[in-house]
């Protein structure tokens, strides 16, 4: 609790030192390591439940789900970053990301292993992705900020959910 | 408050295509020899209503034209002028162009000048007495961009000042604000004032006027240059204006140093030009229209263009027949009563009630399914909204071609779903080209064969199951079957000896890059193939179909769904899945066990159904489930399933039962996947797959 109140601080600390260049993300946890998506492009955050294979498609594509009346892809985080499979618990969580190219949005899920924070950085002190040993592609990663010693890999929705290089990961 | 006269727009230009495509059929239908004056007389109001619509909208270009037609067709209708073949054929063409220029305004762009005024000279060589040779009609090449002129436009004024600078006066730029007619000042009375003084000649400077889309006729768009002429002094000018003052931007010279001498720029507001610049719709830079030369040259083909650029512009509206709305009302009004009694059963539910709850649960899913039922029969057109257009362009292609055709049309009042009427016009079109060109033969050769020297095409609609079925039947030459398996063979399509059915030679001339034509005309052989002509109609998820025997004649048969966004499906389960078959494709579904099935070497397995082996589809493997009880698969049943003519057997767990599914996109938020045309939500909120079948058999294929 005492390190949440810390977190608290220091990220009003970040966002009243420089409101113009503060971004604020959505961070969640893939086994050990944090990530964060822009706060902007999170729809809402649901809970896992069932879905609807979808036959002949890679693995991490999980399926799809009716959201409301909606047909929404679900794609599993972890093995598309080829983590270690989890199990599926009711706390798992999916959330619910949009994205835009050429002026239609998408709305896909992916599911994580717990949703942590809303970080707020500034722009100033994200820095570029090194060639780092983790297994998630560099392509997905805008950058890397720190946030109370903990790093956390700001991922780029939009190439996160491009379909075609969905599709080409297929072939 | 403003009144929008945009919004008439949609309905006035939809009235006019109404009434062009009555006039056009009425005209068609015209027989030389036995005037019926009922039919000039369709024609004949067609274009009164046109012009009286064009005149209040203030389209005066279409009001000036129809006005002639109007003339000739009076005379007609009087018996004062004789009705004849090239008369009919200026008129015909009139419509083309009464077509094209509605269109143009629709879509704000400018009118072909040109092409207006050489349909109007005809016209009017056709009222003097003369006739027309077809030539004239459609010249060769047409200068356009320079003759062109915006619908709402108007010459610009020119600089004339400077010839009568000796005179002496004033000059005088006058621009109001938008709002002025708003503050209560009107210009008219500024400028009877001001020709009281002297010699006044406005010039109107309309340019800034937007498009009728955005016109709203309470704002002043207009701006004037004006020059009184006489022995005034410049106060007595300002003295007038005094009261506009504030609302306008305004420019006064005298006239005699208007050139010599930089202007005396008198600007009343001290705000620059932003105010005045009304939201000018830029008129202007629509100019160029895309294929000027084909535009003209071409009737037939052109033609085709304007219908496909109409069909895309009505999209947005459906007329709907009264009766269908007050069914509709009707069912919502059951609806209601059936849930406020099912309300009253809940207030104070007991065991009891158990039965009448089951009463009212049943009634209500009666009344959801006709209500259903008729929120769909609305979306429903008759075909002859399709096939209407068919009779010119027989018309049209079999003079062009020299041949005596009849059109027939059969079962036009079969209703389908608008979807599938705006996306049937094009394949239909193509096959109609086709049959007119190929396939019924010139008089001469038709008298050979000992035919009747006009051939006839028959267009025919009925509803079928599920299907609307559209057949083209000509009675021309027929496919010769040798000719194809030669052409196919020669292109390297198929092997040289290869066996295949009837059915399978015709369906070759589906094959991409294949034509049987000798020689390409211009009426067919360019543009759309039949590939593309069966991959239209596929995805509408229909197939199509020929049936044909050499010298008598063919058949084309086009099979669509009713509806496109809802379908009868039969459910089945595979594994822990659950999967959507439309139901118009399972031929029968029979039970089987797993020994029942052949084996094939390296072709996996049939079975054989009535004498015949069809192939089959495992479900489970093909889709990789892999949940469920195993041993299931030991039994299972079989969905007999028609896909592109083919009988195929998948092979399921179980069949679940039969529903009316709303088919969702996957693309929407995913993509197309393999096997799978969409998706839908079943009744416990989960998504269910429909399969694809046609997809699914040429997958299993690879």
């Amino acid at each position: 609790m005492a390190q949440e109140a810390e977190n608290k601080d220091n990220d009003q600390y970040h966002y009243s030192r420089n409101l113009d260049n503060a971004v604020q993300y959505l961070s969640f946890a893939l086994g050990k390591e944090e990530y964060g998506v822009d706060i902007l492009r999170v729809q809402e955050i649901r809970s896992w439940e069932p879905v609807s294979r979808i036959p002949n498609v890679p693995c991490y594509e999980k399926g799809v789900v009716n959201l409301r009346g909606s047909i929404v892809p679900i794609l599993d985080l972890r093995e598309r970053f080829n983590l270690s499979k989890a199990e599926y618990t009711p706390l798992t969580v999916v959330v619910v990301l949009q994205t835009g190219d050429n002026n239609k949005t998408r709305i896909m899920g992916v599911v994580v292993d717990s949703v942590s924070d809303v970080i707020s950085v500034d722009k100033t002190e994200i820095q570029s992705a090194p060639d780092f040993g983790t297994k998630v592609s560099n392509e997905f990663i805008n950058g890397l900020v720190s946030v109370n010693e903990r790093m956390v890999m700001l991922l780029d929705v939009d190439k996160l959910l491009k379909l075609e290089e969905l599709d080409q990961d297929e072939g | 408050m403003s009144i929008d006269m945009s919004q008439f727009h949609q309905v006035f230009f939809e009235e006019c295509f109404e009434g062009l495509e009555a006039m056009e059929s009425g005209l068609l239908t015209l027989d030389m020899g036995d005037i019926d004056s009922e039919i000039i007389n369709t024609i004949f109001r067609g274009a009164h209503s046109i012009k009286g619509g064009s005149g209040t909208f203030g389209f005066t270009v279409v009001a000036e034209y129809t006005h002639i037609m109007e003339t000739l067709l009076d005379e007609m209708r009087d018996g004062r002028r004789k009705v004849t073949q090239p008369a009919v054929d200026v008129l015909l063409g009139s419509v083309d162009c009464l077509r094209e220029m509605l269109t143009a305004i629709q879509n704000e762009q400018n009118v072909n000048n040109a092409s207006v005024a050489k349909h109007k000279a005809a016209l009017e060589v056709v009222l003097n007495g003369g006739s027309v040779a077809e030539e004239s009609l459609f010249p060769v090449e047409q200068e356009f961009a320079s003759e062109e002129l915006s619908a709402n436009d108007v010459p610009d004024i020119d600089e004339e000042e400077s010839i009568e600078s000796e005179e002496q006066g004033w000059k005088i730029a006058f621009c109001p604000y938008l709002d002025l007619l708003k503050t209560g000042n009107d210009p008219v009375r500024l400028f009877r004032e001001l020709n009281e003084l002297g010699e006044l000649t406005t010039t109107v400077n309309i340019q800034d006027v937007p498009g009728f889309y955005e016109l709203d006729p309470e704002e002043c768009n207009i701006s004037w240059d004006l020059k009184v002429v006489g022995d005034i002094s410049g106060d007595e000018i300002k003295e007038i204006f005094n009261w506009v003052e504030g609302d306008c931007e305004m420019e006064i010279q005298p006239l005699a140093k208007a050139v010599k001498l930089p202007p005396v720029v008198k600007q009343i507001d001290p705000e620059p030009a932003a105010v005045i610049i009304p939201n000018n719709p830029a008129p202007k830079s629509v100019e160029v229209k895309p294929k000027p030369a084909t535009e003209t040259k071409k009737p037939d083909s052109q033609d085709a263009d304007n219908e496909a650029a109409k069909t895309t512009a009505k999209a947005s509206s459906i007329r709907v027949d009264t009766d269908k709305i007050d069914t509709l009302i009707n069912m919502v009004g059951e609806v209601v009563i059936t849930q406020s009694m099912l309300g009253l059963v809940g207030e104070n539910f007991s065991m009891d009630k158990v039965g009448q709850l089951k009463r009212g649960l049943a009634q209500l899913e009666r009344h959801t399914r006709d209500l259903q039922q008729s929120v769909m029969n609305i979306r429903m057109l008759p075909i002859s909204f399709v096939f209407s257009r068919f009779p010119r362009l027989v018309h049209d292609i079999s003079s062009k071609l020299d041949k005596k055709i009849v059109l027939k049309l059969v079962g036009e009042n079969t209703e389908v779903d608008k979807a599938v009427v705006e996306l049937i016009n094009d394949p239909l079109v193509h096959l109609i080209r086709n049959s007119l060109d190929h396939g019924i033969e010139m008089p001469a050769d038709r008298v050979a064969a000992g035919k009747p020297e006009t051939g006839t095409i028959e267009l025919k609609a009925y509803h079928r199951g599920g299907h609307i079925v559209i057949e083209i039947i000509d009675d021309g030459r027929g496919l010769d079957k040798d000719k194809l398996l030669a052409k196919a063979i020669e292109k390297g399509l198929i092997e040289e000896n290869n066996l295949l059915t009837e059915k399978q030679i015709f369906e070759l001339i589906f094959m991409p890059g294949f034509s049987t034509a000798e020689q390409l005309t211009d009426i067919s052989g360019r543009g759309v193939g039949m590939d593309v002509v069966r991959r239209n109609i596929q995805s509408l998820g229909g197939n199509i179909e020929i049936i044909s025997e050499l010298g008598k004649g063919t058949t084309i048969a086009i099979h669509l769904p009713l509806t496109l966004a809802i379908l009868d499906g039969q459910s089945v389960a595979v594994g822990d899945e659950t999967y959507i078959v439309p139901l118009v494709s399972i031929i029968e579904s029979i039970n089987i066990t797993e020994r029942m099935l052949n084996k094939v070497a390296g072709k996996g397995e049939t079975f054989r159904l009535r004498n015949e082996y069809l192939p089959v589809i495992r479900m489970r493997s093909i889709f990789n489930v892999h949940s469920g009880n195993p041993t299931k698969s030991k039994e299972g049943v079989l969905v007999v399933v028609e896909g592109q003519g083919e009988l195929c057997c998948l092979l399921v767990d179980e069949l679940l039962g039969q529903q009316q599914v709303v088919i969702k996109s996957l693309e929407a938020n995913y993509r197309r996947v393999e096997g799978v045309s969409g998706a839908t939500i079943l009744g416990d909120g989960s998504v269910a797959l429909i399969l694809d079948v046609p997809g699914l058999v040429r997958f299993s294929i690879r």
